[in-house]
């Protein structure tokens, strides 16, 4: 059957669409890339039968290392990544080389997204030129330009001054400020979580408290200006309690946390025998911790996934432990390892587990998307909820090919994205 | 057993059985012709990335005593700037005919990476905070030495345990041979996990800790645990924490002294505990020898007993 084309009836599907809060079999149809109404019997016919369809899945934090970094990941394999992963958003973190700190960065990278063809990518700019840290980056005019948020991300925004005038000044472009949590001091020589593991290991530790201690210092600055917070990847358990009390306290503060975090523990050093596969920053936490995170998630506590997708090249992260960088390659596993945590184990509905990848990463950004309703961009996904199969990274569209899920069985997997009524994937092969 | 990699990971046989062997092949140091034809024929590499006169010293001549062909290669930091990685430094190695490959690395685990990548043996130098396997072997064989068994001994580890290699290989060592340990430091050189392990005490008062002990393993103390404000000075640690004539007197009357050297004279130790007839250092120099001749005897000359 033919992939051309923009306009489809889809039928038989188990629609579940978080925008509207539906939940049911329904036959959809998309005429000239948007969704319509009535039902058109001439359109081309997709059995979905068995499947489920989605609206919209947005991964809010993904590193695809253009410009600059191409060797790791470029915008045409991330967003291949993307398409093979079922997303039709994302939102790419500014820490490329140069950094995406000015107005013509950001439309290239849109520009770039648009010319590819496989999915929307809403840039993130930086919160400070060169994520230095020390002068505020043009934040109004990469607004202009596109940028959605802004994120120093892979660092954090340490100087409290710095963070202070940046949470004032995008709360004004009604845009929040996304931190990566963490005290550049208690995090210095560490490469993997403080406890009984790294202290065996013999590796350096990184305290849970690095990251929540920044953390509760941000909630503070929110407080201070009425800025609005992004935490990112959150995975420790006093973060998770700055975040309640910042909620409980009315403050625009949302938290996100990634997929192995939820699906790995610091066990997995160990069994991967010092493979850096397993470095990534927050670094995987203790099963008690692990779990806390899962709970935070299923209480709504934590509003949104995010895959924190970190492509890098093979021989970096053959480099010994220390010396190779933090990241995972999480796009193409990230549906596949939220699904079996909280579906898997019956901890959340498909509704509300799907929210936090659809509808919350919207609201978080301020972005409004009327869902499966006439006129709306047919952005969807068709999810096998079924499928089992194992993670074989050589198999990824992404450059990165580091992931400690190789080998892992997951369950739940898309098997079709379109992006503007146009498929981007289907079966696993991405068409573009 | 193919490498040395951790001391963890052996059981109270396997140590004791590599303690025999060292006992046998020590015997030869006292020879006046020190050579046994055991590993003639064998090249060993000593790759030592992180720089150690004394631990290589000591690997070279054991080999050397069994008649192997050693080479010391140094990686220079110019061989990394060129983009080779420590693994083609290995496979070049391999590719030459070395038989085994001795590896000191400051990065915990590039022992282990670098044995599941090349089938000749690897031996575990030092790697970071990890372990330093023969340091251990040849501390349990002092102890058996001096004491006569190590079941049931109460053996006190004193300093920086967090960034210690050898404390970490001396407390599997000692568990594993029925022995009690107790850690005693500073609490930001504490691995406050250590705590949770069984036949092992914790705790930041060398009068505590020492009472009873029958013998005491002195580490070194890097100065760098003042600059990175770990502790407020040396001499600060000294007054806590050093090993003196005073302190020495809360452990058992005939507690031995260990240290696995270089040692800061005045610091962590004084120079007339280290120069009495407590001290067992001397010995241990000597028996690293005789343990480090055992491994390269196990992992290259008994291949044919297996
Ligand atoms: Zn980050």
């Amino acid at each position: 059957m033919s992939n051309t084309g923009t306009s489809w009836r889809i039928q038989g599907a188990r629609v579940i669409d978080p925008f509207r809060g539906i939940d049911a079999v329904l036959d959809v149809t998309v005429r000239d890339g948007v969704f319509v109404e009535d039902h058109d019997p001439s359109l081309p016919v997709v059995d979905a039968k068995g499947l489920w369809l989605v609206p919209r899945l947005t991964d809010m934090h993904v590193h695809f290392r253009d410009p600059g970094l191409e060797y790791k990941e470029d915008l045409a394999s991330g967003s291949r990544a993307a398409a093979a992963g079922g997303f039709t958003v994302v939102c790419t973190m500014p820490n490329t080389k140069p950094v995406v700190d000015i107005p013509s960065l950001v439309e290239w990278q849109k520009e770039r997204a648009e010319t590819l063809g496989l999915v929307r990518i809403w840039p993130i700019g930086a919160v400070t030129k060169g994520e230095e840290g020390k002068e505020l980056a043009e934040m109004y005019q990469m607004a202009q330009a596109g940028a959605i948020g802004f994120s120093d991300d892979g660092h954090p925004v340490a100087d409290s001054r710095i963070m202070r005038a940046a949470l004032s000044y995008s709360a004004t472009l009604n845009r929040p400020i996304i931190q990566h949590s963490e005290d550049p001091d208690l995090f210095a020589g560490g490469s993997m979580h403080e406890g009984a593991i790294s202290q065996q290991l013999g590796l350096g530790g990184i305290p849970a408290e690095a990251e929540s201690i920044m953390v509760w210092r941000d909630v503070e600055l929110v407080q201070l200006t009425r800025g609005i917070l992004h935490v990112a990847h959150v995975s420790a358990p006093g973060s998770l309690e700055a975040v309640r009390y910042a909620k409980n306290k009315g403050l625009a503060v949302t938290a996100e946390a990634a997929p192995h975090h939820l699906f790995l523990s610091d066990d997995a050093v160990r069994e991967w025998q010092y493979s850096a596969v397993t470095k990534v920053n927050p670094p995987l936490r203790p099963a008690a911790m692990q779990e806390a995170l899962i709970q935070a998630v299923t209480s709504g506590l934590i509003d949104v996934l995010a895959s924190d997708h970190a492509p890098h090249h093979a021989d970096e992260k053959a480099e010994p432990y220390d010396k190779a960088p933090f990241g995972i390659s999480g796009l193409e596993t990230f549906l596949g390892t939220v699904m079996t945590v909280f579906l898997g184990r019956g901890l959340l509905s498909p509704l509300d587990l799907f929210a936090k990848l659809t509808a919350m990463p919207h609201q978080v950004l301020r972005q409004s998307y009327a869902g499966i309703s006439p006129g709306a961009a047919a952005d969807l996904t068709l999810i096998d909820p079924g499928a089992v199969w194992t993670v074989d990274p050589a198999a990824f569209y992404s450059k990165g090919h580091n992931t400690p899920l190789a080998g892992a069985t997951l369950t739940g997997r898309a098997v079709a994205t379109m992006v503007g009524g146009r498929w981007t994937m289907r079966e696993q092969e991405v068409l573009g | 057993m193919k490498d040395l990699l951790t001391l963890e990971h052996l059981s109270a046989q396997d140590i004791e059985e590599l303690l025999d062997l060292s006992e046998n092949l020590g015997e030869i140091v006292d020879r006046p012709i020190k050579k046994l034809p055991t590993l003639r024929g064998k090249a060993v590499v000593n790759l030592f990335f992180e720089p150690s006169t004394r631990t290589r010293n000591s690997f070279e001549l054991a080999a050397k005593y069994l008649s192997a062909d050693v080479i010391n290669v140094q990686p220079s930091g110019s061989s990394v700037e060129k983009g080779e990685t420590l693994w083609d430094t290995a496979d070049n190695l391999v590719q030459m005919g070395i038989d085994a490959a001795i590896i000191r690395h400051k990065v915990s685990g590039v022992p282990q990476q670098l044995a599941q990548m090349v089938s000749i043996p690897i031996i575990n130098a030092g790697d970071g905070m990890h372990e330093h396997p023969t340091q251990g072997l040849l501390d349990m064989l002092t102890l058996r030495q001096a004491k006569g068994r190590i079941d049931g001994l109460r053996v006190a580890i004193v300093g920086d345990i967090l960034h210690s290699r050898v404390a970490r290989s001396d407390i599997w060592a000692l568990r594993a041979l029925g022995a009690d340990v107790v850690l005693i430091g500073p609490p930001s050189l504490m691995p406050d996990s250590f705590r949770q392990l069984s036949h092992v005490t914790v705790t930041t008062d060398l009068k505590e800790g020492l009472q009873g002990v029958d013998a005491i393993q002195v580490l070194r103390l890097q100065k760098e645990r003042q600059t990175g404000g770990d502790i407020p000075s040396l001499w600060e640690y000294r007054a806590r924490w050093g090993v003196t004539a005073h302190s020495l007197q809360w452990a058992k009357p005939d507690a031995i002294i260990m240290h696995p050297g270089p040692q800061n004279r005045g610091v962590e130790i004084d120079s007339d505990i280290l120069d009495s007839s407590r001290s067992w250092v001397g010995r241990q120099v000597r028996n690293g020898l005789a343990v480090r001749m055992a491994v390269l005897f196990r992992l290259l000359g008994g291949a044919h007993n297996e």
